[in-house]
């Protein structure tokens, strides 16, 4: 098995296979992580764009140290300092990029499929860092790998993904991936916040917390996110708190075993308590570990395509 | 496509213990030496070379992998993407002696790739080289110090080295390529 697309845009087109062999690249990735000298030569002289049209902080710092570990060579690009305030399209700031010779374009935007109509439009590879509500195939992986290293096998699973499912890249690209390796998901929030026709995840609606949290071996909570919500779905965060909120007690309904899961940044006291965040239960900071291994892995498969003499030479060794 | 065998099992398995002979004569301190075989074939003929140093006596040798992938030249000119298979290696290399073990040398650009993945994992006192068959070719100004057995071959013949931990039986051949 093999990843042979020119793009990581989203976990809804990819095989399970096509999942599981970018975890398992991404998971030889960890051990280079935890070296003295975290460096390996396999993208040297090869060009990685970070387009970020949107504010972030861990995703595009993951994937520059993820490129910079693999000795290409990154460029951080943010929105509010460049030419886009100048009223340049976005495709023709892409095309103008492209012409550097870059080899590789990771891209965050606030309008879903934005990622993929920049990928109709370049030759370059390009890795999705986040469209609008739509994926964030990364996080999915990420996620996907450090439940793998806490519980073997993604089969079978029960996952609890608690919040503000409507307005989650996240959720979804989770969702996708983790119906496709075997799991069962089921999703709880405030009924402004769950999508008003669940049936295409597949997923279990839940009406109460407690019924959410009961048996699950895997909780992962979401971020309210104030920045995506164009008019205010809640009363207030410390009603949401109370209701969705994960404390030690609601934890406690969960398998002995359980995780808890965050994609960060985390709202203290507000979806997740600080006990909860900081306890031995929780995988939020492997997961940030993890998000260093799967983007290199994303890199190495991606980066490597373009560029070369690839065609007309022959298998060496 | 025209074959023949140029090793059976009991052959490979003399061969085996002559370079660990080699390497007890030769190595001041056996003891102190690491075994990092390069995956996949290396990696089991590291561990047969450790089982072998154990009836010798020396039982506390470290043994590690190491995965080279990352680090070829022609990774842009090869079709498939590789496999990775990983490295690991327990143990801290630095100032220590490390014989890399290998299957087959043949252009020297494996070695090249191997001694550059150890360095960026420490500094070793020294790195040795042992490996089953020379097949010549060298494209490097690199050479194994220890050598099961030398093979002429011309460049559109393959050595294919069987393992009984990959496929099921001992033996080394030689093939035609078609």
């Amino acid at each position: 098995m093999s990843y042979k697309r020119k793009d990581l845009l989203g976990m809804i087109d990819l095989s399970s296979e096509e999942i599981t062999y970018l975890l398992d690249t991404a998971q030889t990735f960890c051990e280079i992580n935890e070296r003295d000298v975290k460096k390996v030569p396999t993208l040297k002289g090869r060009t990685v764009i970070n387009l970020f049209f949107e504010p972030s902080t861990r995703t595009r710092t993951s994937f520059e140290i993820a490129g910079k570990r693999l000795s290409a060579d990154t460029v951080n690009f943010s929105a509010s300092s460049s030419s886009t305030t100048k009223g340049e399209t976005l495709i023709d700031t892409v095309k103008n990029m492209e012409y550097m010779h870059s080899d590789v374009f990771v891209v965050r935007h606030a309008y879903s499929g934005s990622v993929k109509f920049i990928s109709e439009n370049t030759d370059a590879s390009v890795i999705n860092a986040g469209d609008g509500l739509n994926e964030h195939p990364t996080q999915a992986l990420l996620d996907l790998l450090t439940i793998r290293q806490h519980k073997g096998d993604i089969k079978g699973l029960e996952i609890a993904i608690i919040g503000d499912i409507t307005h989650s890249r996240v959720a979804r690209s989770d969702i996708w991936a983790m119906k496709k390796l075997g799991a069962n998901v089921r999703l709880f929030g405030p009924p402004t916040m769950l999508p008003k026709y669940i049936e295409p995840f597949g997923c279990r609606k839940c009406a109460t917390m407690e019924e959410a949290v009961e048996g699950a071996d895997v909780v992962m909570m979401l971020r309210v996110q104030r920045e995506r919500q164009g008019k205010l779905l809640l009363p207030s965060t410390r009603e949401y708190a109370k209701f969705f909120g994960l404390t030690n007690q609601k934890l406690n309904l969960a398998k002995e075993d359980a995780i808890v899961m965050h994609p960060g940044p985390i709202n203290r006291g507000v979806e997740l308590m600080s006990n909860v965040a900081d306890c031995s239960r929780s995988v939020i900071l492997p997961q940030v570990s993890n998000g260093v291994a799967v983007r290199m892995a994303a890199l190495y498969l991606l980066g490597l395509k373009k560029g070369g003499q690839s065609e007309n030479t022959a298998e060496k060794l | 496509m025209p074959s023949k065998e140029i090793m059976n099992k009991d052959e490979m398995s003399r061969t085996l213990n002559r370079i660990v002979y080699q390497i007890v004569e030769d190595v001041k301190d056996a003891k102190e030496i690491c075994l990092v075989g390069i995956r996949r074939g290396g990696a089991h003929l590291a561990n047969r070379l450790n089982e072998i140093f154990k009836n010798e006596g020396y039982t506390n040798i470290q043994v590690g992998y190491l995965d080279i992938t990352l680090y070829r030249d022609d990774l842009t000119t090869i079709a498939e993407y590789p496999v990775l298979h990983g490295t690991e290696i327990n143990f801290n290399i630095a100032g220590r002696h490390i014989v890399l073990v290998d299957d087959v040398m043949f252009t020297g650009r494996t070695t090249r790739a191997a001694m550059d993945a150890l360095i960026d994992l420490g500094r070793p006192e020294k790195i040795s080289m042992a490996v089953l068959i020379d097949r010549g070719h060298r494209e490097l100004p690199v050479q194994p110090d220890f050598v099961g057995k030398v093979v002429p071959t011309s460049m559109d013949e393959l050595i294919e080295v069987s393992l009984e931990e990959q496929a099921g039986s001992d033996s080394v051949a030689i093939h035609k390529k078609p």
